[in-house]
């Protein structure tokens, strides 16, 4: 595939120069020219007034679609807990398995008490349990062999994994392993109609733009998935399925955990699980205002966010960060505080239900995603909330 | 001990904004830097190159203006740099790219590969543990402290959702790095003097000797099928009046979804 450029079509405009992420294009003779600098990032393509631009096939493009059927979730577990993405990815997984006229397998490495038969009661068929000890804990080389040792025995067509710290750390060997296609970090799969192929949407450029993946031709087509973007599956006590008992025979390792020091700070623990989150922006103005957000917060028995901007000014501790380099967090009521709502934050908490923004910039982007917007004084309008929210629950 | 840092030049994408009229990226004056996390991995290079000694070589996969990163990483003190280029990279994917800085590795020589974390274009965090993959050597991700360096072996702290990880690992390795590791050092003057006439090392598809149809669109399985602004919601409701008025109302919408 290369990108071309009609020149009898072309005016000369430049607006595709500008729209080009690679500086791939020039203007020669009072026409765009696509330069050796093109990567086929496509994002010119539809920005030309006159449609001089356009894509075109070569006979390399046209490859052969890989085999393979079912979907398969990896269930990721610590000290024999299964992580909460994993129950995510079993409620995406089966909407996809049902899409596709499919099934829906779990894997799991690691002995977790009744953990295969939980992850069949959130949703899947069957589960390839391992429960050898060399797997009990999370190490690349082992948990990547394994994985890509049954999928190339069982050939799924789609395999989701957590964007975790262990997810995204050894699923990418997998991928180079096979030879397919890995989409890192997805917070939307769909599966489109004609092709059956699995449309995965990821943010980019620090959550600036959104990109749809394709893996077109090989297969399993793979995902890491952000944590709370996606919904679990109903819970049934008394569905039914099969667990498939693998051996780890070869788990050779050249990386040792030697030691484990868990640091869950309350806070990070209280953000993941939080019904409410108030949280605060440059706009609180300080540690006096966040003073105000925490008595609102304890009104509300909310736990407390901060974007990037009031953390840097030293006012609120990072564990409290909402946003792409802080924390994602979901929860029903998200109550924006003098945060202006820049996209790195926005992120962060878009999937909350119900969003309030308090800002006294009416100009603000928060409130284009707001459920419900005030503008207003932060040491005005929180004082009273609380006052007012106390009164209304009787307290 | 030979030592490579994978960089990436990217756009400062805090400055990437997309026209939500065309779907298209914006980014007129948007200037190119070192990926923020490889700047600490050239630095835990150099770090490691003043205690166990050695050589860093800086290695990017780009378009020839990429060579404006490797000058600046030889500002801060890397011995070489090389620049990966050709117009059959085009269109590479996580899995392409990766495939390609591992033939350059080969072509080089590393005991220990550095990269960041991820590069703040794509967010990936894909292309260090494929390229581990790809040379067959182990990896640990979200370095956040290195303990000890040997000719054989490495002691690091993985950073991990919970907490961190002590792992050990055997040498050669690759690591990618997290920002809380250390803090880049700045340019020196006699560093900038040698960035500016020193020779960047050029190689092209040939010269790795890498086969063609897993380069460059080729090679990748994935594919951009589209880039679109974020989505914003429809269903704001602005709450006017006093600020007492609009609480009142604020608060009575909420008792009404029983969120109090």
């Amino acid at each position: 595939m290369f990108i071309k450029v009609n020149r009898e079509k072309c005016t000369g405009c430049s607006l595709c120069i500008s729209s080009c992420p690679y500086d791939a294009i020039v203007l020669h003779e009072e026409r765009a020219q696509i330069t050796p600098l093109c990567q086929l990032c496509r994002a010119c393509l539809g920005v030309c007034p006159e449609g001089a631009i356009s894509e075109v096939a070569e006979a390399s493009d046209q490859k052969e679609k890989g085999q393979g059927s079912g979907v398969w979730v990896f269930a990721e577990q610590r000290d024999g807990v299964i992580a909460g993405v994993s129950l995510e990815l079993l409620g995406a997984g089966r909407r996809l398995a049902g899409q596709l006229g499919t099934d829906l397998s779990a894997v799991l490495f690691g002995k977790v008490g009744p953990g295969p038969e939980e992850l069949i009661r959130w949703g899947a068929d069957r589960v390839y349990y391992c429960a050898d000890d060399s797997v009990a804990n999370f190490n690349d080389e082992p948990y990547a062999r394994l994985l890509a040792d049954l999928i190339t025995e069982h050939r799924p067509e789609i395999v989701l994994a957590g964007a975790t710290a262990i997810g995204r750390s050894f699923i990418p060997r997998i991928a180079a392993r096979l030879h397919t296609g890995l989409t890192a970090d997805c917070t939307s799969l769909e599966i489109d109609p004609e092709t059956r192929d699995l449309l995965q949407v990821r943010p980019a450029f620090g959550g600036n733009i959104m990109a749809t993946i394709l893996c077109p031709h090989t297969r399993p087509q793979m995902a890491t998935v952000r944590p709370r973007v996606m919904k679990p599956a109903e819970y049934a006590s008394d569905r039914k399925g099969e667990i498939i008992p693998v051996s780890a025979a070869q788990a050779v390792s050249r990386t040792r955990v030697v030691e484990t020091i868990r640091e869950v700070s309350e806070v990070a623990v209280n953000l993941a699980d939080a019904n409410i989150i108030v949280a605060g922006g440059r706009g609180v103005g300080g540690e006096k205002g966040f003073a105000l957000l925490f008595e609102l917060a304890d009104a509300l028995g909310a736990s407390i966010g901060a974007s990037r901007g009031a953390v840097d000014e030293g006012w609120i501790p990072y564990r409290h960060q909402v946003g792409q380099t802080g924390k994602t967090v979901g929860p029903k009521i998200y109550i924006a505080c003098g945060i202006s709502g820049a996209v790195q934050h926005v992120v962060g908490m878009q999937s909350s239900d119900i969003i309030i923004a308090i800002n006294k910039n009416p100009e603000a982007p928060i409130f284009n995603i707001a459920t419900y917007g005030i503008v207003g004084e932060i040491a005005e309008i929180i004082p009273l909330l609380t006052r007012k929210i106390r009164e209304a629950k009787g307290l | 001990m030979k030592i490579v840092v994978c960089i990436k030049q990217v756009p400062d994408t805090a400055e990437v904004r997309i026209n939500p009229e065309t779907n298209t990226l914006v980014r007129d004056g948007v200037p190119s830097i070192i990926n923020p996390y490889d700047m600490h991995a050239l630095e835990a290079a150099l770090q490691i190159r003043e205690t166990a000694g050695g050589e860093v070589t800086a290695l990017t996969m780009g378009p020839p203006q990429a060579e404006a990163a490797l000058r600046e990483a030889i500002s801060m003190g890397v011995d070489k740099a090389v620049l990966v280029t050709d117009r059959l990279f085009a269109g590479s994917d996580t899995w392409a790219t990766a495939y390609t800085l591992c033939k350059a590795v080969e072509h080089i020589g590393a005991d220990i590969i550095l990269c960041g974390k991820q590069a703040i274009d794509g967010d990936t965090a894909q292309v260090g543990p494929e390229m581990a993959e790809f040379l067959d050597m182990p990896h640990v991700a979200y370095v956040r402290k290195i303990d000890e360096v040997t000719n054989n072996r490495i002691v690091v702290q993985r950073l991990m959702d919970d907490g961190y990880d002590v792992v050990e690992s055997a040498v050669p390795v690759l690591l990618t790095v997290v920002r809380e590791l250390n803090i880049p050092r700045m340019p020196s003057l006699k560093g900038k003097m040698a960035a500016k006439k020193a020779a960047i090392i050029r190689l092209t598809a040939a010269d790795l000797k890498a086969d063609e149809n897993s380069l460059g669109l080729k090679g990748s399985p994935t594919q951009v099928k589209n880039i679109f602004a974020p989505e914003a919601k429809t269903n704001r409701m602005m709450l006017s009046g006093t600020a007492e008025e609009s609480i009142d109302q604020l608060v009575k919408e909420l008792a009404a979804m029983k969120c109090l």
